[in-house]
């Protein structure tokens, strides 16, 4: 294997698997703010339970985050030096403001909220978490500036070989910006929504903090109800954006090989892997179009009509992003979108009308899904970034170009082993911790057994 | 004076800081299983610790961010060329930086100590490896005209790497060990101080064996300027400093110190490397300097303005959380968070 495609499966790797991490920990830092401001502002001491426990589950999730973000700011230089050779002057300004803005304040804020609950004030702790909010979304935002611009170039120029910034505004406020982050955060909610309703539901079919838990409940399953309707109603946008900066992405994802007018909706089609015919392609006419233009008609471009488009603008080379990876993850995105979407409905009329005992299934099948958040996330990911090819930076930098040039595929192979191998134990320990810790429920704290006292995974029985 | 040497001295800060806050956090994770004899002093030891090992470790994603921003080619040809120290710096940080949250939420002793021997082996690898990436900033590698490094991993590994590495390794213990003087009591300070008492003697002769190398290893002395040499000399009047101290028995002005002898100790390095950034071993020319490593002015302007905003901010509230923090940490089972 060489050293592109190991640096292009590292960097896949380990940013899929930080962002396990980063949705749960945008959406769950907003819910733990959110209930210890009602803690603060009513004083019953079961929201202070239901922070701490909320809490709890926040943090084993935020320092798996952390660490595996210190990855990413490294890596662009460990494994692509020539790509930040080449944009620096313009890519590294906001993840040094990133850095600067967010980073430090999250995490300092977050070390005070941990260890500050009896050394100060109630406000001034309220204060400390809300600024972990804050900070974790300028996280967001500015990492999706510097993504922005792999997506849809602005605010440059090219000279003496590199990519220059002429206008930082118009870095800052590049058109992905307005619809990523909004996707980005609502999907956030999404995910803190669906993990707080698979925890709640397990304890609610176990009778277990009855009270506690159907608070959770109700709070999970109004944030769900926005958050993937929001996702949504956001997610059409994009799909049209896409039509006017990355009609490619958008052809790949629809699998639409040549150019329609009205275009056609895929329901499902299969390609024969070895010489690209079309096995079954299944498809509702028009509907595309209705998509894209809210009308019966518009044209949606094709790969086959892109790829000699853009044959002609940038020169010969392989402009079509991998169908399959794009086509499937957009559908694994969409379905356990939808799919959640219904879930968070029926679980808003099953919370507020008090009927989880009468419909114990639907508790069941909250548990198992939590993982569709997860599938969507990485779903979306993947067809942003996957179909970003063959572009780090779409129209001006190719991937080829990019890779560190001094590595050997051996170096990389070993660091690539290397996180496989401690990212696959540390989210071992990561679940065990996480699963002991949510089905233990609101332990009450300093109560705990003195040290020492073998007692494990389980949760006691009798609760 | 230009952008270039105000982003140079900008982040000869943020790592300053970084080593000046994380030695301390790094010291602490080495002389856990020593100063730990029972899990209670053990949780004890990282509660220490615990508010600040996080934020302080955001110096350096800010110096490797800012690195990005302001010299792409320092970044580029540094990460990639020091690739495998840097993979084994971020294997330490992450096994380092998860035991911290996940340790104390589980009983079993087992899974404590799997964790307790990650943040001493994670600790342990990060302060090695730090001073030898930056000692062979100084001492040159081979870099060619193209700004590739052309070396391997072995090649870091020279003689004047490995002192760097012993060097900063026993000073961070040192800087650690004054640390926990202030912020432990009973058996645990106690064993700080005696620690400190015949630790220090060590500390002050391989520092001293290291500054005067590194004028021979590296061109400091074919360059003599006046801060390559007040640098070497301030990190050692306060290495200095710290043994008066100690002798009258002040902790509080002793752990300044030893801040003092970590910060003067990077700045040295800095101030010895400058205007270069990274020298060449193959030929003076095609070193790295603040020149031709750097972004557009227009680039470095900005990042000026937004530095010079937030980082006075960022020192406001990190110096308040350390006041917050301030009383000792007393060991008591029901008081821990960690």
């Amino acid at each position: 294997m060489d050293v592109l495609i190991l640096a292009r499966l590292q960097f896949a790797l380990t940013i899929i698997y930080h962002f396990f991490f980063v949705p749960l920990t945008i959406g769950l830092s907003l819910v733990v703010a959110i209930l210890e401001t009602i803690y603060v502002s009513t004083g019953k001491e079961i929201y202070k339970r239901l922070t701490k426990f909320w809490g709890k589950l926040f943090l084993i999730n935020f320092a798996v985050g952390v660490v595996t973000g210190i990855v990413q700011e490294f890596q662009f230089g460990m494994s692509w030096a020539e790509y930040s050779r080449f944009v620096g002057d313009v890519f590294g300004t906001p993840l040094a403001i990133e850095a600067l803005l967010a980073f430090f304040l999250e995490s300092t804020f977050l070390g005070i909220w941990i260890f500050g609950w009896d050394r100060i004030s109630k406000g001034l702790h309220l204060a400390t978490m809300w600024l972990v909010v804050i900070g974790s979304n300028l996280s967001a935002i500015w990492i999706l500036i510097a993504n922005g611009f792999m997506q849809h170039p602005a605010g440059y120029i090219i000279s003496e070989g590199r990519a220059v910034m002429t206008d930082f505004s118009q870095l800052v406020f590049n058109l992905p910006i307005f619809t990523h982050y909004p996707h980005v955060f609502t999907a956030s909610l999404v995910t803190a929504s669906f993990f707080m309703l698979g925890i709640s539901a397990y304890h609610l079919l176990r009778r277990n903090e009855t009270e506690f838990f159907r608070y959770s409940f109700r709070m999970a399953a109004i944030i769900g109800v926005v958050g993937t309707i929001a996702v949504g109603v956001i997610g059409d946008f994009q799909g049209k954006e896409l039509r006017s900066y990355q009609p490619m992405k958008l052809a790949s994802l629809e699998a639409l090989f040549d150019t329609e007018d009205p275009a056609s909706l895929s329901i499902i089609t299969i390609a024969n892997p070895v010489t690209g015919k079309l096995i079954i392609d299944w498809r509702i006419p028009k509907a595309l179009s209705l998509l894209m233009y809210d009308r019966l008609s518009g044209e949606v471009m094709g790969i086959n009509q892109l790829q000699a488009q853009y044959e002609q603008q940038f020169g010969p080379g392989d402009y079509t992003p991998p169908p399959v990876i794009l086509y499937w993850s957009f559908r694994a995105m969409v379905s356990a979108g939808l799919l959640m979407i219904l879930f968070s409905i029926i679980a808003i009329i099953v919370g507020f009308r008090n009927l989880e005992n009468k419909f114990p299934w639907f508790l069941t099948i909250l548990m198992f899904s939590m993982g569709l958040p997860y599938i969507a996330n990485t779903g979306g990911w993947l067809l942003t970034e996957v179909g970003r090819y063959p572009w780090i930076a779409y129209g001006i930098f190719k991937m080829e170009n990019g890779f560190s040039q001094v590595l050997t595929p051996g170096t990389l192979l070993f660091s690539l082993v290397g996180f496989v191998l401690i990212y696959g134990l540390i989210i071992m320990a990561m679940i065990f911790l996480m699963r002991k810790s949510a089905t233990a429920g609101p332990v009450e704290e300093n109560v705990a057994p003195p040290e020492f006292t073998p007692h494990l995974v389980d949760p006691p029985e009798s609760h | 004076m230009s952008y270039n040497i105000l982003w140079f001295v900008f982040i000869t800060v943020l790592y300053t800081g970084f080593f000046i806050l994380e030695g301390f956090d790094f010291g602490v994770g080495i002389l856990l299983p020593f100063l730990g004899k029972n899990d209670q002093q053990r949780r004890t030891i990282i509660n220490t610790i615990g508010p600040h090992w996080d934020g302080n470790e955001v110096w350096l994603i800010a110096a490797g961010g800012a690195t990005f921003a302001a010299f792409p080619n320092w970044y580029a040809t540094l990460f990639s060329g020091f690739y495998l120290p840097l993979f084994l710096i971020l294997v330490g940080l992450i096994i380092r930086g998860v035991s911290f949250e996940f340790r104390s939420k589980n009983d079993d002793p087992r899974w404590r100590t799997l964790w307790d021997w990650c943040i001493f082996t994670g600790s342990l690898l990060a302060t090695l490896l730090f001073p030898i990436a930056f000692a062979n900033l100084v001492r040159g590698v081979p870099i060619n005209a193209n700004m590739g490094y052309a070396g391997g991993f072995f090649n870091l590994l020279n003689a004047y790497a490995l002192l760097a590495a012993l060097t900063v390794g026993l000073l961070f213990v040192l800087h650690a060990a004054s640390f926990l003087s202030l912020k432990t009591t009973g058996e645990i300070e106690q064993k700080a101080k005696d620690l400190l008492r015949w630790f220090w003697p060590l500390v002050v002769i391989v520092l001293v064996i290291f500054l005067v190398t590194t004028f021979f290893v590296t061109d400091a002395l074919q360059n003599l300027t006046p801060q390559s040499i007040i640098f070497p000399v301030f990190s050692v009047l306060a290495i200095l400093g710290a043994s008066y101290f100690l002798r009258k028995s002040q902790y509080g002005r002793l752990f300044l110190m030893t801040c003092f002898t970590v910060g003067f100790l990077f700045v040295s390095i800095f101030s010895i490397l400058y205007p270069r950034v990274m020298v060449s071993s193959l030929n003076p020319a095609w070193s790295l300097t603040i020149q031709n490593a750097a972004s557009s002015a227009n680039t470095l302007r900005l990042m000026t303005i937004v530095t010079l905003i937030f980082l006075p901010i960022v020192l406001i509230y990190q110096v308040w959380t350390y006041w917050t923090f301030r009383k000792r940490v007393s060991g008591e089972a029901e008081k821990l968070t960690y």
